[in-house]
């Protein structure tokens, strides 16, 4: 048995300052095995991953690979060694080719003084195919945030790697390419190599996995074959305390009851958007639906200002606006969050207050144009506790904060601009379940107070769970409606791929 | 469960902020150069020395203010040391040919703004980089500089007391324009600290995608950044023509080099979103230190550019290892 170890961590300490984001973590990773990483945001999942890459140096603590103690000094020497990184938040050459992202560690460290690029692209098309249908020729800067991920992977498939490292690499795709992901780790699987998977999602731990370990607060909790426990024990576990309902109540009786607040007619924009009527009514939690490329995002953003409306009619409590841009919608209180969280949320290094305070700079400003930065920062500690952010200090960089962290600062940007209607894209993506509960639930507070809310979302679970009535969208067009016992993974999935229900 | 705001260690990290901040190391650094000058040189401490010292940065220094401004936002002027040359030209002919002279001055830094204008529509509106539109500029602006001149400096020695006033009159011993770039440095780092609006360009240069979806018109705050910083030139301009009595067509060549080092080693980066102008100001402030040291103590003046260049790669290695560590 003991031979079976690929990959053996003992006692791994790393602080940063103050915080200590691993306080003598185990984990244990056997030959051809998929061993889940659950935790909490800021649990420290990364920073443990990132250790074994050579990323991050541990403060101590043992690393032993195939029986020999080991320590990486560099991503490349552990490249070496075997291991293959796909990180939670995406690096890639957004000016660059498909392809050529994909074989940039093979452009990098095989000999040679020119390219062949006739190679790189047949290599980079047979690794990506597996996953999804891209062009390779395309630059990566123009594909959707689930497409770059796709790239990501497939750039890690192309390593010869024995260990491969999975850092949440669900949170952004579609369930088309997460099952086509799954099929790989599957296959890799057989041929011995050995996979961790991080990912905030039980179903997925408990249909792919192996073996799961729980990290807490930086402290390891336990490592157990899944076969053993289950999904409610490992939420427990990580959450540490018990979890009994994961999504709020939802409305009773009619969600179309109350008064409506946003009414769209025949909204277009440039070509994705083709002529969406929609309401939104007081008190509901509306779901916007559809696979990737539907055209949900770009919805939002046309209601929004972000993009421009080139037909249609908007009426916010009754009375039609045209928002010149986005500016000009925050002021009649339309927000939007944006899916792309490192790209288009945060500002990465800046401080966690200025984030907050960056979408109504006006509330934090003196009669005299000047910041008030004490109120910056009381309005920073407000939000922050409502959603219960975990950082060293409000002064800190976002960048030190762990991903579902960074989420939060995202959504309190908004939570500042007393929006009348919030769309929020993907608002949970790589946020923990203890987390998404408490977001989810904020939601539902909003609505009852009387905002607005549409969530975009690609988790079929949570847009079931959260909403209370749901559109489907497919190809720029509302593919159908559905509400109450209707709202299924079937019917919605139907809708999205353009059929027409049955029954 | 929700440990938002550890009160030990916002302390200690109170501490190394100020440590680590730039603008400590750079206080350190003209601290120290200055002890030991003042051994090493008699004529180090002299009223006549240190005057000459503040006086060849003050003016510069109103241009490193607009720099880092534009720096911060994400952007480069190489035309500023064109503009400030077009500025005396223009403002120094319309005075020749009768004008006022306060209101050619004007007229001088509205045509500065103007170039600032046409340069900002090229970068937002066309959407080429300011590297490329600045360069342009450069020429563009000496161009017509030449043309305005004709090529030969205007002599302007009959420009009346009180406009000379600016450029070559003290104010209780100090010289005017030293206290004018006080004034203008002081307001613009309190602004650069405090004021919403400059907080805006601090957002659009970290990241410009967010700031666009948190609703900051990011047009506008890079145009206005890019017209800052040529009207400034432009003020500039005019302050030298009144101190030399003068509009020399080639003055500012090469000028842009210096003022982007000086912002650069007072802590701009050129990715946007990080700078200070007292940090720049305590950039060119080292520079200028460094330059009359060198003369001091006799060190050949094929030396100094070499040393400068030096300068300005320590301070950024240094800059970059800290960050990296950082992170
Ligand atoms: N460079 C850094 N500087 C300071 N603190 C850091 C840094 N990197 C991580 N941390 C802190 O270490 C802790 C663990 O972060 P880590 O990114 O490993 O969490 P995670 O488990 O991956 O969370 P998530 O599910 O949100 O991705 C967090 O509290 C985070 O704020
Ligand atoms: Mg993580």
């Amino acid at each position: 048995m003991l031979n079976d170890i690929v990959l053996q961590l003992t006692n791994i300490r790393k602080s940063y300052g103050a915080i200590h984001a691993l306080k003598g973590v185990h984990f244990t990773l056997r030959r051809g095995e998929i061993h889940a990483l659950a935790g909490e945001n800021g649990a420290g999942k990364s920073t443990l991953m990132k250790i074994i890459d050579g990323i991050v140096q541990p403060d101590s603590g043992q690393i032993v690979l195939n029986g020999d103690a080991r320590q990486f000094r560099s991503p490349l020497e552990a490249q070496r060694a075997g291991i293959g990184f796909v990180h939670q938040e995406i690096a890639l050459c957004p000016q660059v080719s498909v392809a050529q992202n994909i074989c940039m560690s093979r452009i990098n460290t095989e000999g040679g003084f020119l390219v062949n690029y006739r190679e790189v692209r047949q290599v980079a098309r047979a690794a990506i195919e597996q996953l999804a249908d891209i062009d390779v020729n395309t630059l990566v800067g123009d594909l959707s945030i689930s497409n770059q991920q796709v790239v990501e992977i497939a750039k890690a498939l192309t390593l010869d790697c024995q260990i491969l490292i999975l850092d949440e690499p669900t949170a952004a795709l579609t369930d088309r390419e997460t099952e086509a992901l799954f099929a790989i780790m599957h296959r890799l699987k057989a041929q011995g190599m050995s996979i961790i998977f991080i990912s905030h999602r039980m179903a997925e731990i408990f249909e792919h996995c192996d073996h799961v370990t729980v990290l807490r607060d930086g402290e390891y909790v336990m490592d157990t074959p899944v076969a053993d426990t289950t999904p409610e024990d490992v939420v427990n576990a990580l959450v540490g305390r018990q979890m009994t309902h994961l999504y709020p109540d939802k409305l009773t009786g009619d969600p179309t009851a109350g008064p409506v607040i946003l009414r769209a007619e025949a909204v277009a924009d440039e070509g994705r958007v083709r002529g969406v009527d929609l309401t939104l009514h007081k008190g509901e939690i509306l779901g916007l639906a559809g696979l990737i490329g539907a055209g949900r995002s770009e919805l939002v953003q046309t209601l929004c200002g972000l993009r421009r409306r080139t037909a249609g009619r908007v009426e916010l409590n009754g009375a039609a606006i045209h928002p010149r841009d986005y500016a000009d919608a925050i002021r009649s209180g339309l927000v939007y969050l944006s899916e792309d969280r490192k790209g288009e949320g945060v500002f990465l290094n800046m401080p966690i207050a200025q984030n907050v305070s960056a979408l109504r700079l006006d509330k934090v400003t003196t009669p005299f144009g000047m910041l008030d930065r004490r109120a910056e920062m009381d309005q920073a500690r407000t939000h922050g506790a409502e959603l219960r952010l975990k950082a060293g200090s409000l002064r800190d960089d976002v960048s030190s904060l762990s991903g579902g962290n960074q989420q939060k600062v995202a959504i309190a940007k908004l939570l500042t601009a007393n929006p009348a209607v919030m769309m929020l894209d993907e608002p949970t993506r790589g946020v923990d379940v203890g987390a998404k509960a408490e977001i989810h639930a904020l939601l539902r507070d909003f609505a009852e107070q009387g905002v607005g809310i549409i969530v975009v979302s690609s988790e079929l679970p949570e847009v079931i769970g959260l909403c209370d009535r749901v559109l489907v969208m497919a190809e720029g067009r509302i593919s159908g409606e559905l509400s109450g016992d209707q709202m299924t993974e079937e019917n919605i999935m139907a809708l999205a791929s353009g059929l027409a229900l049955t029954g | 469960m929700s440990n938002m705001t550890n009160q030990s260690g916002a302390k200690t990290s109170m501490l190394m902020r100020l440590v680590r901040m730039r603008e400590f190391a750079l206080i350190v650094i003209i601290l120290a150069l200055s002890v030991f000058m003042s051994f090493a040189s008699p004529y180090f401490l002299t009223e006549g020395n240190l005057r000459a010292i503040l006086l060849s940065f003050s003016t510069e220094g109103i241009v490193v203010v607009g720099m880092t401004i534009l720096l911060i936002v994400g952007g480069i002027d190489l035309s500023v040391g064109s503009v400030m040359a077009l500025t005396m030209a223009v403002a120094g002919k319309l005075f020749l040919v009768g004008l006022d002279p306060w209101v050619a001055s004007l007229m001088g830094i509205g045509a500065a703004a103007m170039i600032g204008v046409v340069m900002s529509f090229f970068v937002t509106r066309v959407g080429l980089h300011y590297f490329i539109v600045s360069l342009a500029f450069l020429g563009i602006a000496r161009g017509l500089t030449l043309v305005v001149t004709q090529g030969t400096p205007l002599s302007l020695f009959s420009l009346p007391p009180e406009f000379k006033f600016v450029g070559q009159g003290s104010l209780y011993g100090i010289p005017f324009v030293v206290i004018l770039f006080f004034v203008i440095v002081g307001v613009a780092d309190f602004l650069l600290r405090r004021a919403t609006i400059f907080r805006r360009v601090y957002y659009v240069g970290s990241n410009e995608k967010a700031a666009e979806y948190s609703g900051i018109r990011v047009k506008r705050v890079k145009a206005g950044a890019i017209i800052l910083c040529s009207t400034l030139a432009g003020l500039a301009g005019v302050i030298f023509m009144s101190r030399f009595g003068a509009a020399p067509p080639q003055f500012g060549v090469g000028m842009e080099l210096n003022v982007i080092a000086a912002a650069v080693i007072g802590g701009a980066g050129l990715y946007g979103g990080q700078g200070s102008v007292l940090g720049a100001i305590l950039g060119i402030a080292l520079l200028s230190l460094v330059s009359s040291s060198l003369q001091l103590l006799d060190v050949p003046v094929f030396w100094q550019d070499g040393i400068k260049g030096g300068i300005l790669l320590v301070a950024v290695t240094i800059d970059h290892i800290v960050h990296t560590r950082k992170a």
